[in-house]
């Protein structure tokens, strides 16, 4: 799967299929500071994702 | 895919199990109790709302206009190269687009000079001085409103709470909370926080689902911040242990910490004449020592 984390501006390519939960474990991105988006709609940690899928990892974050 | 726990859709967030629809009614729900139970906001009233461009005060705008009240949008341009001017420039387009007066003022018009400039010229903390003339700003033209709403957080509130126990900071400390101040000041216009509940995950998620166009970015100073770490911190519990952040306002507000200091007659700065607890305003001790133009 593509995976595009907005923090560090990287586009990866991953293996891998399961709950997004373990993808952010894997990443080693707190589930907190991010919300995950997949065909523009966001989804929740508990949600499945596979090989297909295209994500965006957005950052929570205050700008002050 | 997760299911809402009130409907058949698809949940957008897990804590709580909520689709689009039923977290925009939680959110606003939520803001809206915290504005009735603290006495935030009269319907009436003329509202400043401090706005930075980011999504937690864009959000605050949105959501304050959406509610009717009257609303007037006040920025603070810092000086922040790449960063602030972008953030206005998305500020001013949402202003424009839903018909709200708002006005910037910048650091250099105030106090002569760029933050940028303050930082390169004086090698100091970007994060105090930009506090410090921030503050200052807002009070001068936050004068004639009802109250000056602010964006802050759960996150904000709870990392606050923890950074000034650590810093053993009971004058700080006792500030903090829905609204701002230890106590009511003809000086001061009233400072609010409608998001006092809400956490910043749920702004994130309120500001995506509204497609409002915020910006995203994080300030380039903020990992100069003592804040940073405490902020991991709190995020790394909240990870573990889900309302861990809650608790510690919650812990905060049932402490409801006070000073001797309430009941002291208001001290005014020798030099600007605006509200101080000292002689010379930190503003002006600023200023002198920075060697910038008056204020």
């Amino acid at each position: 799967m593509e995976v595009f984390i907005e923090k560090t501006g990287e586009k990866i390519k991953i293996s891998y299929m399961g709950k997004v939960k373990s993808l952010l474990n894997k990443l080693k991105i707190n589930n907190e500071t991010v919300i995950v988006v997949r065909d523009g709609e966001l989804i929740t940690e508990e949600d499945l994702v596979d090989e297909k899928d295209k994500l965006k990892i957005l950052s929570v974050i205050s700008g002050g | 895919m997760m299911k809402c726990e009130k409907c058949l859709n698809n949940a957008v967030i897990s804590n709580p199990v909520l689709c689009k629809t039923h977290f925009i009614s939680y959110f606003e729900e939520k803001v809206n109790f915290t504005i009735k139970k603290f006495k935030l906001l009269k319907k009436k009233g003329k509202i400043a709302v401090a706005v930075s461009g980011g999504k937690d005060s864009m959000s605050l705008l949105y959501l304050l206009k959406k509610f009717s009240y009257n609303v007037y949008a006040l920025a603070v341009d810092e000086g922040i190269l790449g960063y602030r001017d972008r953030t206005l420039i998305n500020m001013k387009k949402f202003c424009i687009k839903n018909k709200i007066p708002y006005k910037i003022i910048s650091f250099k018009e105030k106090f002569g000079q760029r933050l940028d400039d303050i930082v390169k010229n004086n090698k100091i903390l970007p994060c105090s001085v930009c506090g410090v003339f921030r503050r200052r700003i807002l009070d001068v033209h936050s004068r004639g409103f009802d109250v000056l709403a602010t964006g802050h957080n759960m996150d904000d509130e709870a990392q606050a709470v923890l950074m000034n126990l650590a810093k053993n900071n009971i004058s700080l400390l006792s500030r903090l909370g829905p609204i701002s101040g230890k106590k009511r000041k003809k000086e001061f216009t009233m400072r609010v926080k409608p998001f006092y509940f809400c956490s910043e995950k749920e702004i994130m998620v309120y500001s995506f689902i509204n497609r409002i166009n915020a910006d995203f970015e994080e300030c380039p100073n903020v990992p100069m911040s003592f804040r940073l770490r405490i902020r991991g911190m709190l995020n790394d519990i909240e990870h573990e242990r889900y309302g861990a952040k809650r608790n510690v306002i919650d812990t905060f507000q049932a402490l409801s910490i006070k000073t001797t200091k309430d009941d002291e007659k208001q001290k005014f700065c020798i030099y600007c004449h605006e509200p101080s607890s000292k002689e010379i305003c930190s503003a002006c001790m600023y200023v002198k020592t920075l060697k910038t133009t008056t204020i």
